[in-house]
């Protein structure tokens, strides 16, 4: 090997990595700077190849840490502030960890850069604004860089500054049509849903900043070095200290990674372009809570109980939105909910201390949820091409239908609008059907295996989160279901979905690359002897850092044929209720017949939404106004200051003028009152001589001190 | 001869220069006015840079010191006496760094007795510059005065509808605290027999009773100059009615006297009672960020909510200054310069907004991204940086702040509890709610109203204007070193004389 002989000869690979953060930086400024004539074209190829050689260049530091026997290596960058005893270099960290972070974001982040610059062609066209598809690129390119920031930092600080980075580009990018509402007539939903999406991530971020303080003032470090081990083992032995911080640092993943209570903004995050849900709000920023917890592992450990706090919250997330996924039309919105849900897997994974299971589920997640939302993008954009042809377009010319279509409010993303897809668009379909199998927890599909993982996890541990999985697995497996036979099967609902087109080749490519994933990914923790070469790998991380061995189960049979069989029930119960008797144009969704209330309640997210409103947001709006209006207007500015001290003091004044009827005061107090009363007769005085002999005045007062000083 | 050419004299004074020259012109030459006062600023700037090129970092005392008896009548010794530490000399470059910005921003704007505002703006700069560089309780205190009298006709002349209104107020409210600074400087200077701060320092003496109303005396002034919650009553008047550059350097420069008479005086004059009176003030400090992100939140008028903004943006200062700790102080310092960027730049981008449409009103606004596309990222990077998103300078302000008001919240610490620091946190929250309404008010969402499809972008003068304190948002954001490394041995230094401090009260 070349690559393995040049780190052997001298040639630090290591030293490149700072490039995963400018790869992309520089990217983002060539279109920003040049792209304002370039046509789609080279945008889209300047972005994705700065995306893919990132991934090269995390490629390399894979090879890098196996010259390096797995041994984290610390690259220092600059110095970045110092204050005290509070130092902060920006250093880059490349451990086994960080590494799998970073091929995940660059690899998932590479494919769907691709797809988008096929996928956004259209969507400009459709939103009749050529010039965003720059600005897309720009956002999405500035969304890699911070995401390496965050992955790479050796320090708390500077993850948090990718954590926020990151924030940002989520606004951005789900706001990205800010005049339109998403059935693209004009109006302002997808900007309030950016705005709810970086609100309730800066609650999250509330609880990092605070975790962040108690971590320096007590281990008098935020580097992950002087922290894992040393600092963290040697700790005072203080419980409550651990509870705090990790309470905090769970609001933070709450925040970021959509976990209750803070996961309300992540399903209007579906308002930004699908590229973007598949990227940033399924595969890899929503992930970065539990990057988090696994970084801090030490912490999670040191005290017994922070661990079952995490876990439940994980699984509670998890049962609580499948159960919403169960209720919804738009098929995006089953996927947002189906990505809470997933993430409550991951979280109440790392929370048990399966941090190895939470990784794996993170890293296979990323494969088949980008190829589900891709997928979905694929769909909605077929039926949206079926919709509307564009004129001039691709290959859409032909195929006229009737004009009315146009003028109707028309939601492509609504399933009651499709059906019967997967003969018009097969290469979509099939891959489609992949990511579902893998989500599902079917045998050999790479979702089987992680999930299996943590359920085998909780089950050991922690019975009751294993039932609470089971469960949220098995409507998983429904919810899926159900998707798919509304949108692939039965008969086309809607005319849009009968002259339903495939997409081009540079959307489907990135789907075939992930439904391979979706299928093999799997392997790369095989359960069985000679396998577990994903937590091996972690482990040289992980084990450094809490210094303890970890435990791997063995593969339990009976973890994994109840789960398959339960997949397998949830599958025929759907296809019993969706798939027999297909659903006609127009009908009512079965199930909403079937469960009443029960439905309306998952459909409307059992009302967090209204709840939050009520509680939060409606109170907070009230207290405003009143302290801008009330109290600080009427009250503070006009009666206490105008009324209680101005007009008090005329009345004084007047007081000592009339009866008293002293000359000087007499006439400075007038003088005051009337300013403020008649200011255009005074000012009509300032304007001839007063300005000037004051500025005189002053000016030679000034000139006479100099003067004496420079002269005496 | 030699004299005038000390740094710190040449500094302060060049702006009398272009006064000078403005007296010789008309009301009616505009242009020439114009380009004499913004090259005058501009020189000044380029001294500053000289003077920053000489400045040693690693020495925590003042340097270029100018010592010279000045007035002695029956026993006061009052001198003339300037220098510059690391506490001073970004204010210094912020002040010589905003006021040619300022100028520039009123090309345009100002079209009505151009000399005269010239005049009064040069001299408001010079008068900012003996503030921070006095080292005299008397020469401060004329130099504090002095700010006022320029401040006032800039807005009492060229202010909105309700100008004078606004203009006496802000000249009476900020007067009667001063008085009370007065005689807090007089008492000290006759009991000391001298008013020069570093001897007054070294002598120190003062009983802890006494410190304490004395240390209230001089903060009635700052308190009222930051403003502090609730002090902050002629803050809004001042700012809507104060013409664009007025604001700009009102918010940037004028408001951060306050502050720095804090660190400047407070401190080391008075360290017990600083201690002992730490918690009030970080109490105060958190309201004012609470209460002033609430209601800047319910404002209609653009400029109405940036001027609340700075009532809980300055309340971090404070909470940072009173942390007495090497973080919470540095960056506070940071933070009032940070402060006076983006607030600085908010102002600026307000006014460009209201020379095209001649209001501020949110509801006349909406959609403008699609129209004034340069002006909107501009907005929208001023505003993050305003709410502190890390990569830009208001972050790294607000978590030194944050961090050291943590530290100085732990057992033994001077605030006694992490909540303020809790508090003051979650305004980081509150922040990001009022800024987000107000960009997406302004900038998202549709086009509703006629006249702002029509609206023009930047033209190249304003970006002129604006570009400099974008350059400076970034840098301190993304490589803030060089900052903490001009500010820090001072604060070090200024620190080391507090612990013993602590240790008096606490026994």
């Amino acid at each position: 090997m070349l690559l393995s002989e040049a780190t052997t000869t001298g040639f630090d690979l290591f030293s490149l990595v700072p490039w995963i953060v400018f790869i992309p930086v520089i990217g983002l400024l060539v279109n920003l700077i040049f792209g304002r004539k370039w046509n789609e074209r080279i945008i889209g190829i300047v972005a994705s190849s700065a995306v893919a050689l990132t991934f090269v260049v995390s490629v390399l530091q894979l090879i890098a840490l196996q010259g390096n026997h797995h041994e984290a290596h610390v690259v220092p960058f600059v110095d970045w502030l110092s204050i005290g005893q509070f130092h902060l270099p920006w250093e880059f960290r490349v451990d086994t960890l960080s590494v799998t972070m970073m091929l995940v974001v660059s690899g998932v982040g590479t494919l769907i850069h691709i797809y988008a610059t096929g996928y956004m062609w259209f969507d400009v066209r459709y939103k009749e604004d050529l010039k965003s598809y720059r600005r897309f690129f720009i956002y999405m390119n500035l969304f890699i860089a911070m995401m390496m920031i965050l992955v790479s930092g050796n320090s708390y600080l500077m993850l948090f500054v990718g954590w926020e980075g990151v924030g940002l580009c989520s606004f951005l990018l789900i706001g990205f049509w800010f005049d339109r509402n998403p059935d693209t007539t004009f109006g302002d939903k997808n900007a309030f849903a950016g705005k709810k999406a970086f609100v309730a991530n800066r609650v999250g971020d509330f609880g990092f900043l605070m975790a962040m303080f108690l971590t320096f003032w007590n281990f008098k470090t935020l580097s992950f070095t002087e922290l894992f081990p040393d600092a963290v083992a040697h700790y005072s032995g203080d419980p409550a200290l651990i509870w705090w911080i990790t309470g905090f640092m769970l609001l933070g993943v709450a925040g970021k990674s959509a976990q209750i209570p803070l996961f309300v903004w992540l399903p209007d995050a579906m308002a930004g372009p699908t590229p973007v849900s598949a990227l940033i709000h399924a595969a890899t920023m929503v992930t970065a809570g539990v990057y988090l917890v696994t970084r801090s592992a030490p912490i999670f450990n040191a005290v017994e109980g922070v661990h079952i706090m995490v876990a439940t919250v994980g699984a509670a997330t998890a049962l609580f939105a499948a159960t919403i996924a169960v209720g919804q039309h738009d098929i995006k919105k089953v996927l947002a909910y189906s990505t809470v849900s997933q993430l409550g897997f991951m979280v109440a994974a790392v929370g048990m201390g399966a941090y190895v299971a939470g990784m794996f589920h993170l890293v296979t997640h990323a494969f088949f949820k980008a190829l589900l939302f891709l997928g979905a993008g694929s769909v909605i954009l077929a039926v949206e091409r079926g919709h509307h042809p564009l004129i001039g377009g691709h290959e859409d010319e032909h195929e006229p239908h009737d004009d009315e279509d146009h003028h109707e409010l028309f939601d492509p993303q609504d399933m009651r609008n499709m059906g019967g897809l997967r003969k018009r668009i097969p290469w979509t379909y099939w891959t489609y059907m992949m990511g579902t199998f893998a989500l599902m927890g079917l045998p050999i599909f790479a979702g089987f295996w992680s999930k299996d993982e943590i359920l085998l996890d909780a089950k050991l541990e922690y019975p009751v989160i294993y039932w609470v999985l089971v469960v949220a697995a098995f409507l998983t497996a429904f919810y899926m279901g159900r998707q798919v036979w509304l949108v692939f099967f039965g008969k086309p609902r809607h005319h849009a979905s009968e002259v339903a087109k495939e997409s081009p080749w540079s959307m489907l490519v990135p789907l075939l690359v992930l439904a391979f994933l979706s299928v093999f990914g799997g392997f790369m923790n095989w359960p069985f002897e000679g396998g577990h070469q994903f937590g091996h790998w972690l482990g040289y991380t992980i084990e450094k850092a809490t210094g303890h061995a970890l435990h791997v189960p063995a593969f339990d049979w009976g973890v994994a044929i109840p789960a398959t069989l339960l997949a397998l029930l949830a599958i025929g119960i759907s296809w019993l209720i969706y798939g027999r008797n297909p659903l006609k144009t127009g009908q009512q969704d079965p199930l909403e017949k079937a469960l009443g209330p029960i439905f309306k309640g998952m459909h409307n997210k059992w009302y967090v939404d209204e709840i939050y409103d009520f509680l939060i947001l409606r109170p907070y709006q009230k207290l405003a106004k009143f302290f801008a209006e009330t109290l600080d207007w009427n009250i503070w500015h006009d009666w206490f200051h105008e009324k209680g001290i101005r007009d008090n003091f005329q009345k004084f004044t007047r007081f000592l003028a009339d009866p008293i009827d002293l000359g000087v005061i007499d006439r400075i107090a007038n003088g005051l009152a009337s300013t403020v009363k008649n200011s255009g007769e005074i000012l009509s005085r300032l304007q001839t001589g007063f300005i000037r002999n004051y500025a005189l005045s002053v000016f030679f007062g000034v000139v006479v001190i100099l003067g004496y000083l420079i002269f005496r | 001869m030699d004299f005038i050419l000390e740094p710190l004299n040449l500094v302060t004074f060049f702006p009398l220069v272009g006064v000078l020259l403005l007296l010789l012109l008309k009301n009616e030459q505009k242009k020439i006015a114009r380009w004499v006062a913004l090259v005058t600023a501009l020189v000044t700037f380029g001294i500053s840079l000289w003077v920053l090129s000489m400045f040693d970092a690693s020495n925590p005392g003042l340097q270029f010191m100018i010592e010279e008896d000045w007035i002695q009548v029956a026993g006061w010794k009052i001198k003339y006496a300037l220098g510059m530490d690391g506490i001073s000399i970004l204010l210094v470059l912020l002040t010589t760094f905003l006021t040619p910005i300022a100028i520039l921003s009123t090309w345009k704007a100002i079209d009505e007795k151009v000399r005269d505002f010239q005049l009064f703006f040069l001299l408001l700069e010079m008068g900012m510059l003996g503030v921070f560089l006095a080292q005299d309780l008397f020469l401060f205190y004329v130099f504090w005065e002095f700010t006022l009298v320029p401040m006032y006709f800039l807005i009492g002349i060229w202010g909105g509808e309700k100008r004078m209104y606004a203009a006496i107020k802000f000249f009476l409210y900020t007067m009667a605290g001063s008085i009370l600074m007065l005689l807090a400087i007089l008492w000290l200077g006759i009991r000391q027999g001298t008013f020069f701060l570093p001897e007054l320092i070294a002598k120190g003496g003062i009983p802890a009773d006494v410190q304490f109303w004395l240390f209230l005396a001089f903060a009635a002034a700052f308190a009222i100059k930051v403003p502090m919650w609730p002090l902050h009553s002629w803050l809004p008047d001042a700012h809507v009615q104060a013409p664009t550059a007025g604001s700009v350097i009102l918010a940037g420069v004028l408001l951060k006297m306050g502050t720095y008479g804090f660190v400047r005086f407070n401190l080391p004059l008075f360290p017990e009672a600083a201690v002992q009176l730490a918690p009030t003030m970080a109490l105060l400090a958190v309201i004012g960020i609470l209460y002033g992100a609430a209601v800047s939140y319910s404002q209609t008028d653009v400029k109405k909510l940036v001027a609340y903004s700075s009532v809980s943006h300055l309340g971090f200062v404070i909470l940072g200054i009173f942390a007495l700790n090497e973080q919470g102080i540095a960056g506070g310092i940071l933070q009032m310069v940070n402060h006076g960027i983006s607030t600085g730049a908010l102002f600026l981008l307000i006014g460009f907004i209201y020379e095209r449409r001649h209001t501020r009103d949110f509801d006349q606004f909406g959609g403008l991204w699609k129209v004034v596309p340069v002006y909107a990222v501009i907005t929208l990077i001023v505003s993050l940086s305003s709410m502190g998103l890390p990569g830009l300078n208001g972050f790294v302000g607000e978590f030194a702040i944050l961090l050291g008001a943590w530290g100085a919240g732990t057992a033994g610490g001077p605030l006694g509890t992490p909540l303020f620091a809790a508090f003051a946190a979650a305004g980081v929250i509150l922040a990001a709610v009022y800024i987000l309404f107000m960009f997406q008010k302004m900038f998202l969402g549709p086009i509703t109203v006629e006249e702002n499809k029509n609206i023009k972008d930047l033209n190249w003068r304003e970006l002129l204007v604006i570009v400099p304190l974008l350059v400076f948002i970034f840098w301190i954001g993304l490589y803030p070193k060089p900052f903490f490394d001009l500010i820090g041995p001072s604060v070090s230094h200024l620190v080391e004389m507090l612990p013993t401090a602590v240790s008096t009260v606490l026994h």
